[in-house]
Order: C-alpha cells, then structure tokens, then sequence
C-alpha cells in the first residue's frame, strides 16, 4: 500500500433525485500524471468536489498518505495537502503577482507587510519554475498561462502532496499547453502526484501516466495510457462498441449542391491587429470549416462576418450584393446568424427561461411592432426542443440550470429559429458530451443538405475534416489555404497549418 | 526598486497621478485668482473643514474596495453628534461620552456587515435601513437642535499647533491621523490587503482560505468607526446635535472615494487618492467663497462636473489596461 | 433550483397584508371610506395619494434596476422638475416672489411640457452615460445626483418658489372619477411602463440586457437603445413626480424637493422582489413596496405616534422584509418544509 498517495474507495454521493457516484474507486501513486475522463455528467466533476470538500461523501472512504479523510471545504482539503486548480484561475487579477503567492501569509516586519522580502521571495519561487516576470506587476495584466503558472506555483507553496488540475488547457493555446506540459514533467520528476482532468484526447496521450475512466457516475477502469489506443479510449468514454464509432464518422460523406451561386463573397476584408486581410465564399449549401490553431483569427473571422467586429477594409457580397454589416442587427436582417464560441458570456442568457433564450434572435429579426406573443414563443420553444431533443424540464425552465450541451443546443435554437441563410457556428460542440457532439454535426449536415450555408470553427481538426466540404486553414491571422473535397483530410490539414506537435489529432 | 521606476509612472498609478495634477491646478488656479490662498492658513483650513468628510470617505474607501457601499455614513455622523449633545446635557462624563458614541457607529457597522455577509442582502439596501435607523435614532432623541456647552468642546476650537498663520487644528490633526491609519491598514495588514482580495473577486479570496466573512463585517464596522469617529470631531463645529445634521453627506464622500481613484467595481483605491479627492472637493468650495461672485449651489455643479472629468479619465485608464491585457 | 416556489412577490404581499391586519384590529375607521364633494375620502384613499410620487418613480426604477442598472439621480432631477415648473409658473421671473400668493396665468401645458421634455433629456444624458460612454449607472447618476441639485438651486437662486395656479394645483391635488389624480397619475405610468414593455419586445430586452449585457449585443439587441429607454423613462417619470409634489406644494423648495427620495424608489423595488442584480423584474412587487412604506408612514401618524419614530419603524420593517425575503431563510423555511429545493437533473 505504501505506493499509493490517494485512495478513493466505494464512494457514493447521491443528490435528491441523481445519484452522481456508485461505487467509485481512484488511486492515484506517487510522482505519477493520472488523467481522469469521462463524459459531461460522468461523475468526474463530482468525484473532484468530493476529494476536494466541496461536497461530502454520502458513503465510502478516501485515503490520502494512508490516512483515511473527511474534508469538508476546499480550505480544508488545502490544509490536508490536496490542491486544485481550475481552469477558471482562482486567483486575484487586481493584486500583484507576489501578494498572489504571499496573501493570508505575508512576511511582516515591524511596521507591518514587508513587501520587499515578499517580492523577492515570489521571484525565487517563480525562478524554480523557468518564469522570470516582473512579480510586482498586477496578475490581471499577464496571460491565462501565466496566471496559471502562478497558480501551481502557489498551490505548491502550500506544501500539497497532490495537484489536481480541472480542465487547465481548455483556454490555453498549443504554445502554452506545451508550457504547462513541461512544467507538468518536471514537477512529475519532483515526485509530484497530480490528477489531470480534460476533455482533450490527444493531451491526455501525451502527458499521463495511466487514465481513470467514469461513465454515469460509475467507475469503468483504470488504464495504463501506453496500453491504449484513442478508439480503445473514445469506446470506454461513450460505452459503444467500435462499430458504432465506424457508423459515426461515415456523416463526412458531404452531397455537392448544384447551386453554384455564391451565398457570401467577401473580398480583402481586413481590421487592423485583428485580423488580416481574407477571401472566403460560401455558397448554399456548403460547410466551410475554419481551421487553425486557437488566436489564428478563426473567431476573428466569425466576428468580422456578423459585424460583432467592424471591418476597417475590404468588401462583402451576400447573394451579389455589396452590403456593410457593422452590427448583429444589420447581419441578422441579411440572414446571417452567429452561436459564437463563449457559450457563458456571449451565448446564454441567464434568468431568462428557454423559451426566451430561444425566441429573442427572431424577436430582433421581426422588429420593435411585431412583439411575438407568448403563445408563438411557447410553440417555438416547443418545436425546437422537440427538435434537437433538448432536455429540459420545460419551455419555462431557466436556461442556466440546463446542462451545457443543451445550453448550446438552445442557442443553435435560437439561431435556427430565425431561419438563416448562412449559419456561423464558433466552436458548437467544445466542452459538451461526445454523445451531443454528435448530434450537433449531424444536425449541421443536415441542415446544409436543406441548403444552408454554414462556416464551421472547431479545434477538433476531425471534426472539421468529418463535416466540411470545403476548409479554409489559417495561421496567424491570414487564410493561408482551402482544401475542397476529397482534399480535406486531418494529415493534409495538420501539414497545412504546421500544428506543433501537442496539438495532434 | 530600478532607476526606471523613479521616472516611470505605472499605469496603474494613473489616476492618482491625474488627480494630484488637478489638485495642484486648482490650488495654482485658487493661488493666482486671489491673494491670501496660497499661505498656510487656507491651506490649514482647507484640512479644517474637510476634517468630517475626509475621516468618512478613509471608511467609505475601504467598503468600496471591498466591492460595497455605505449609506448609512452621513446619518452615523448626525447621531453621533446627537448622542454627545444629549449625554453630555445629562452631565455624563466625557470619557463615558465619547465611548458610548463612538461604540454607537461600530456596532451599527459590525451589524449591518453582519446583516450583508449572513444574509446575503445588497450593501446598498441594508446600509439604506442603517441610515433610516441612525437618523431615526436620532429624531427621537430630539427632533431639534442639542447644544453642547461643555468646557471640554467649547475649547477644542482653540487647541492646535501654529504653523505659519495657520494652525493645524483638532479636526485636522484627526483627519491626518485618520488617513495615516488607513494608510497602514491598506497597505501594511493582512486585513488590508484581504480587503483587495474580496473586492477583486470575492470566490477567488474565499478559496485561496481567506478570511472573507470575518474581512466583510470588519470593513463596515470600519466604516461605523471612521463615521462615529467624524461624528465626534463634528460637534467641534457645531457644538451641537442635530437630526438633520451632514444630510446627503454619504454621497460627498463616494465622490471623494471615485475621484481619488477607487473603482465602484472593488478591488482598487488608495487611501492618500481619497484625501485628494476630499481636499480637491474642498477646493472648490474655497474657491467660491474666494471669489463670492458664484452662489454656493456652483459647489454642487462643480463636484458634479469634477466627477464626470475623473471618471471619464479612469474610464480610458481601464480601457487602456484591457487592450494592452489582450495583445500580450 | 426547480420544484414549485413561493413567489417572490408573497413575502411583500403578506408583509402589506401584516400592516392593514394591524391596523384592522388597533385603527379605528382605518378602512372607513366616505364620499365628501363626489371624492373619496379615508386613510387610504390617503395612502394612495401620498404614495403617488414614489409610485411614479418605483415603476420606472424598476425597469433600471432590471437591467443591472440603478438611477440615483431621480430625487435631483425631480428638484429640477419642479423648479422649472414653478419657474414657468412664475413667468421664468421671480421678482415677484415677495408677493406670493397673487394668482399668476401661466399657460397649463408649458408648465407640463417644459419641466418633462428637461427630465427626458436629463435621463437622456444618464442614458447616453451609461450605455455609450459606458459607465458604471451607480457613478453616472452620481453625477447627476450632484451636479442636479445645484443645478435646481441655481434655477431657483436658492429659494423656495410658492404660487397660486388653479390648472395646475389639480396635477397634485385634484380629483378625478373620485380618486385623487396623483394616484391615476401614476396608475397612467404603470399603464404606460407595461404596454411599452409587452406591447413591444421591450420587456423581453430589458431582461435580457440584466441578465447578459454581451450576449444580448450578440443576439442583435440594440442594448444600448434598451439602456437609454430604461434612463429616459426613469427620467421622465421623475420629472412627472416632481411636477406632482411641486403642485400639491405649491411650491418648489429646490434644496430639499425629493432629498432621499431616490433611495425610498429603490427600496420599494427591492422589498417588491426585483433582484438588484437585474435580469428579473416585477412591477407589482414595485407598487406594493411603495404601498407597504407609505401605509407604514400612515399608519404611524394615524395612531398617534411620534413622527420621530417613523424612520425607526421603517428601519425595523425594512430589516424584517430583507430577512424574510433572504435566500438564507429560504433555505431555513425549506429545510422545515422537505425537500423544496431539488437539485436539478442535469448531473446524469
């Protein structure tokens, strides 16, 4: 037993209603990467927040260091030597780096805080992390990476024995994942445990160990990494035999339509440090898939499109006529619509139910004298619900207690609702179950084979690459191909954009 | 630290830089428009009878950094008074006095922080019924004016230490004190600095272990002190209670708070910025009562535009660290 | 979070129902209505009236506060309001004040007109503070708040304005179908508030702007067109207030006109339920809030206690609503009550 740090042994923890874990078991050994995967409502969130204190157990036992525990709050967990970092970071933009390190135990001297041994303290702990920044300057003003740096640097000042880091990558770009990586390696060489949570299936080949697989709230295995490949891991993820995977990637059979007609033609569209100059067309009818690493001005390009962002250059035509969109309301009026890619801060609107969520696109097309009565807005609601099967207690039920699949299911809703032309979809399917994921691409397939035309951002090359039938690659801000047809492949696409290597699909 | 720093001003210190500038222009402009302002007697006066709001606004500075509001500020201050007037027509001892009316504004303070940290009420509403509460109080100790003729009141006017032509009054040497404390407070204590933490994001403070309930009351009962504190050198003015006494006084002290630097928002401001934004309020009414051509409602009008000036300058500050946040 | 809920706007409702019950049983002829001249007259009939002003106001705070918002600045520009109505009164000259009380004929719709085309644009300007400049609305209407009240002081030179106008003493004193025409003054803005917002998508907006600025600037909601509607109504229903009190008063006393009164609209919307966070709103909730402050106030002076303890009463009222109103006590009520609060399904 000596071996192991934590152990989590027939863990239960039931909500009124839901039971969230059965019979969970964890075990994590020293100085190893454990990655922990399930699918959104697995039970991985759960299973953190209890090892955490943020909930307690209803049944079982966890043992860290071979001494059982019962934390009760996440200050107590940290006090135990169990430290967490989101991928939201915890930590205080408006202070400076060093009180960031230091808060709740600075140095202090006769006249209170001793800044200056502070700073210099937070930049000896930095150093033992490769980071040489100014640790005088406020948090806020570096990058996500940065801050998250910080964050681990922190969490192991607290002395933990164990790092769990939730989702870390999902706003880092392929640069920083690299660095967090590294950083990862070394504190692994350290003897450091930490548990990795992600829904990236590449990262978690790449960096654990072995992988702790939950599926509705039940443990399924745990796995050496090397031991398995990515079918071996998405069929224990899903539940679903390989076959079914097979069937699954066959939607990537893309129906040319005849219609040759440009849909959208923008020429040289451009704003300065934003985004260069670009082409791009799209006609009825067709997926058109953005694809590029993460700032490579593919929501750059959603934006400029939909007038959320206003182009300084350049022309758009919409079916042969130039038009100026220089707002959501003007794109919307020309048909065009946008679920763009911050689902928490651009999409949803909380307080509001569904069924407001999901008419007030239309509302705005319809104009201030044609109010939609509530009778039609239910009606609405209830088609699109029906139509993408959206789980809801009903029409009524406020949008933030949705989960977030079906959050993206009501704002695609909500787009649909005002029967677009031309379709934008930012990153539909980022951080929603594989079983919505495929929904959604299927739904998309279906709507361009009604004549639709679509643009199609996604970080997942294979689902670009399963859905568009053309694919516009881009690289610091330009265009720099399009791939058609037969073209579209991940190799081809992954040679196109020259991915570092963490970003392999 | 580097030679760099000396020259450079942060952007971050911007604000507080802007509002020194003003500072110094409108005492340049007070000093070139009329004789007599530029010498140490305005000057001293100016600390004088700001003394009252610039002892509010170090309580004020400190609930808005934390990411909340007191209203109850100016109303704690008329009680306090009040208290004084009727304790000591009583005949009460003094130490008795001013013990009871300073512990008046701190626990009002310890329990509407209590009220907002236990319940979960917006600062805005609870410190709203601590204001009808302490301006109730005092009605019903009298609904007139109380005077105060005791010795120890009626001769603190004339203690102070001379400088120049001026004297650096009671009030002002309290003031001074007050904003030294504060100082200290924000800048050298854990509790000053958790103060940031809550304000800058109270769910970041709470899971980094920080002491967020006890740093919540803890400010407003600050506050209550700073006000009853405020309250305690008003009856050197006065010499009086009254229930109607430093009316709308809350919102003078904001403005002091907002043109010193301190964002609505939390999180940032700095107490030496909040004495500036008193002193450059208290500008403005020297330089109407120099000039006596302007009624005293251009006061109003004035501060108003001052606020404006200031907010619209923080207002690109911020702007300007957000875009430079994006491109690194 | 789901499972069926009290409504917000019973604790308000059952708070307004404790202070009639009281006064049911303790006031005598509380509930006694006669009819005196073709007018109603009774204790609340008086509570209507005197309620009027806030009323005016609650309503469109209401819809500022369900944008995230709040209007700080209505108490001045009200004081603006009725300055420049009495102003208009008096021909825009006050030499004559000394003489008040002589009769002076000032044409009855620009002592209407005036005061609220300079309320709409007062409101415009916080408006245009807060979605264009962008602006925080407690800070953008803290400028107002300020720089307003000089500004009515300036107009009156500091002095309290008294006349005698016939046409437009009834704005505040009249009555009309037997009820005092203050009160179907503001019933008219509640009329006015609820056909803007669901006669037209306005409604929809409002909350949506509260509940998420951005997304809705996503969605095509001219956001900032809600924002400055929600400032200008606010400020419009202000300067309507103000020309009530000025004309029950017969008088603007510009220092003092609407002081605090800001803060009473606020708190009647609160205590109706309205979240200050925004995104929800109710304007019931809002009216009974101003009936529960004003019956208080009533009720305080018709039995017979001192005016001094009304602001205490108050306090302790307003306390009492926000610990009934707390989540904390939901949860307490909850507890006792089962399982009220089900956690939602979505954790499969």
């Amino acid at each position: 037993m000596g071996g192991k740090l934590l152990e989590v042994h027939n863990v239960y923890k039931v909500f009124p209603g839901v039971t969230a874990l059965a019979d969970v078991d964890f075990a994590l050994e020293r100085g190893e990467i454990h990655g922990l995967m399930g699918e959104n409502g697995a039970g991985k969130s759960t299973l953190i927040k209890v090892i955490t204190g943020v909930y307690q157990k209803d049944a079982g036992t966890i043992v860290l260091d071979g001494q059982e525990i019962h934390p009760t709050s996440p200050l107590h967990a940290e006090a135990l030597g169990i430290s967490t970092v989101y991928q939201e970071v915890n930590l205080l933009t408006n202070l400076s780096v060093a009180e960031n390190l230091a808060i709740g135990r600075q140095p202090t001297g006769t006249v209170g805080i001793d800044w200056k041994t502070m700073n210099r303290r937070a930049a000896g702990i930095l150093e033992k992390f490769d980071i040489d920044i100014d640790v005088t300057e406020l948090l806020g003003n570096y990058s996500i990476a940065i801050q998250q740096m910080v964050a681990i640097a922190r969490a192991l000042e607290l002395d933990s024995k164990l790092l769990i880091l939730d989702e870390p990558t999902s706003s880092l770009n392929a640069d920083e994942v690299e660095k967090l990586f590294k950083q990862m390696r070394r504190l692994k060489e350290q003897g450091h445990a930490i548990i990795f949570v992600t829904h990236f299936l590449d990262q978690v080949f790449e960096i654990t160990d072995r992988i702790t697989v939950l599926r509705n709230g039940k443990y399924v295995g745990e796995y050496a990494t090397p031991s398995m490949t990515k079918l071996d891991l998405v069929s224990k993820l899903m539940g679903k035999s390989l076959d079914d995977l097979k069937n699954f990637d066959s939607i990537s059979n893309h129906v040319e339509t005849g219609d040759d007609a440009n849909l959208i033609d923008v020429k040289g569209m451009e704003k300065t440090n934003y985004m260069n100059p670009f082409d791009l067309k799209v006609r009825k009818g067709d997926i058109v898939g953005l694809a590029g690493l993460l700032g490579s001005g593919r929501t750059e390009i959603t934006n400029l499109l939909f007038g959320t962002q206003k182009p300084e250059g350049g022309e758009l035509h919409i079916k042969g006529k130039r038009v100026n969109l220089n707002s959501p309301r003007k794109a919307i009026a020309h048909h065009l619509a946008l679920s763009p890619e911050d689902r928490k801060q651009e999409g949803i609107i909380s307080g509001l139910s569904v069924r407001e969520n999901i008419v007030l696109a239309l509302q705005v097309k319809k104009g201030w004298l044609h109010n939609i009565s509530i009778r039609k807005q239910t009606e609405l609601a209830e088609k699109y619900i029906g139509m993408l099967s959206i789980k809801t207690s009903g029409v009524n039920q406020p949008i933030e207690t949705l989960s977030g699949g079906n959050q993206q299911k009501v704002i695609l809703a909500r787009w649909l609702a005002t029967n677009p032309e031309l379709l934008i979809v930012d990153e539909p399917t980022r951080g929603i179950d594989v079983g919505a994921k495929m929904e959604i691409q299927r739904l998309l397939v279906e709507l361009s084979k009604q004549g639709m035309g679509i643009v199609f951002v996604s970080s997942e090359i294979e689902e670009v690459v399963r859905c568009s039938n053309r694919v516009y690659i881009l690289q610091n801000r330009n265009i720099v191909g399009e791939l058609l047809g037969e073209e579209i492949s991940e190799q081809e696409i992954m040679v196109r954009i020259a991915a570092k290597g963490d970003r392999k699909v | 630290m580097s030679r760099k720093r000396l020259f450079q001003i942060s952007r971050r210190d911007m604000p507080l830089v802007a509002t020194f500038i003003v500072f110094l222009l409108l005492y340049a402009f007070g000093g070139f428009s009329y004789r007599n302002f530029m010498t140490p007697r305005v000057f001293l006066n100016l600390l004088t009878d700001n003394a009252v709001l610039g002892i509010t606004a170090v309580g004020m500075t400190f609930v808005i950094i934390s990411g909340g509001i007191d209203l109850s500020v100016g109303a704690v201050i008329s009680t306090t008074a009040m208290i004084v007037a009727v304790l000591t027509k009583a005949g009460m001892n003094n130490v008795f006095v001013i013990t009871i009316a300073l512990l008046f504004g701190t626990t009002l303070g310890f329990l509407m922080g209590g009220m907002i940290q236990y319940f979960k009420t917006p600062p805005f509403i609870v410190t709203l019924a601590g204001m009808f509460f302490a301006r109730g109080l005092g009605y019903v100790l009298s609904l007139g004016s109380v005077p105060i003729t005791h010795p120890f009141y009626t001769n603190a006017s004339s203690i102070g230490i001379r400088i120049g032509n001026g004297k650096l009054s009671m009030p002002a040497m309290a003031l001074l004190a007050m904003i030294l404390i504060g100082w200290f407070i924000s800048r050298r204590t854990r509790f000053g600095r958790n103060v940031f933490a809550v304000g800058g994001n109270e769910q970041s403070a709470i899971l980094m272990g920080l002491p967020v309930t006890q740093t919540k009351i803890a400010v407003y009962t600050f506050s209550g002190f700073c006000s009853a504190v405020a309250g305690f050198i008003y009856t050197f003015y006065t010499l009086s209670g009254y229930g109607l006494a430093a009316m709308g006084l809350e919102m003078e002290a904001i403005a002091s708070a907002v043109i010193g630097g301190t964002l609505m928002t939390g999180g940032y401001g700095t107490i030496l910025g909040t004495l500036l934004g008193t002193l450059i309020q208290g500008l403005i009414k020297s330089i109407i009562a120099f000039n006596g051509q302007f009624s005293v409602f251009w006061i109003k009008l004035f501060t108003g535009g001052m606020l404006l000036g200031f907010i619209l300058l923080q207002k690109i500050f911020v702007y300007g660290t957000k875009s430079r946040r994006k491109k690194r | 979070m789901k499972g069926r809920q009290i409504p917000r706007i019973a604790w308000p409702l059952f708070a307004l129902g404790l202070i009639l019950l009281f006064n049911l049983m303790f006031t005598d002829s509380f509930f006694a209505i006669t009819i005196k001249d073709g007018h109603l007259f009774g204790s609340l009939i008086d509570i209507l009236r005197r309620s009027a002003p806030t009323l005016i106001m609650a309503v469109a705070m209401t819809y500022v506060i369900a944008t995230g918002g709040i209007d700080i600045s209505v108490g001045s520009v009200l004081a603006i309001s009725g300055s420049i109505a009495s102003l208009v009164v008096w021909g825009g000259n006050t030499q004559y004040l000394t003489s008040a009380g002589s009769q002076y004929y000032a044409p009855m719709l620009s002592i209407i007109l005036i005061p609220l085309v300079a309320s709409i644009l007062l409101g415009a300007f916080n408006g245009v503070m807060v979605s264009f400049i962008g602006l925080q609305p407690f800070i953008a209407t803290l400028i107002l708040m300020t720089a307003g009240r000089g500004l009515a002081q300036l107009l009156t030179g500091g002095k309290v304005l008294n006349f005698r106008h016939a046409g437009f003493e009834f704005v505040g004193r009249g009555y009309l179908f037997g009820l005092p025409f203050p009160f179907l003054l503001a019933l008219g803005v509640i009329v006015l508030g609820t056909a803007i917002t669901r006669l037209t998508p306005m409604g929809l907006y409002i909350q949506a702007v509260g509940g998420n600025r951005s997304a809705s600037n996503f969605s095509g909601v001219n956001t900032r067109l809600v924002l400055l509607f929600v400032y200008i109504f606010s400020g419009f229903a202000a300067g309507l207030s103000g020309l009530v009190m000025t004309s029950d008063i017969t008088g603007a006393d510009a220092g003092f006109m609407g002081l605090y009164m800001e803060l009473d609209a606020i708190l009647a919307v609160v205590i109706g339920g309205t979240p200050m966070e925004g995104g929800k709103y109710n304007v019931g909730g809002t009216v009974i809030g101003v009936l529960i402050i004003q019956t208080l106030t009533t009720t305080i002076l018709t039995k017979g206690i001192p005016t001094e303890y009304t602001l205490l009463v108050k306090a302790i009222v307003v306390v009492v609503v926000l610990i009934i109103q707390s989540n904390k006590m939901r949860e307490v009520m909850g507890k006792r009550q089962g399982k009220m609060m089900v956690k939602g399904g979505s954790a499969i």
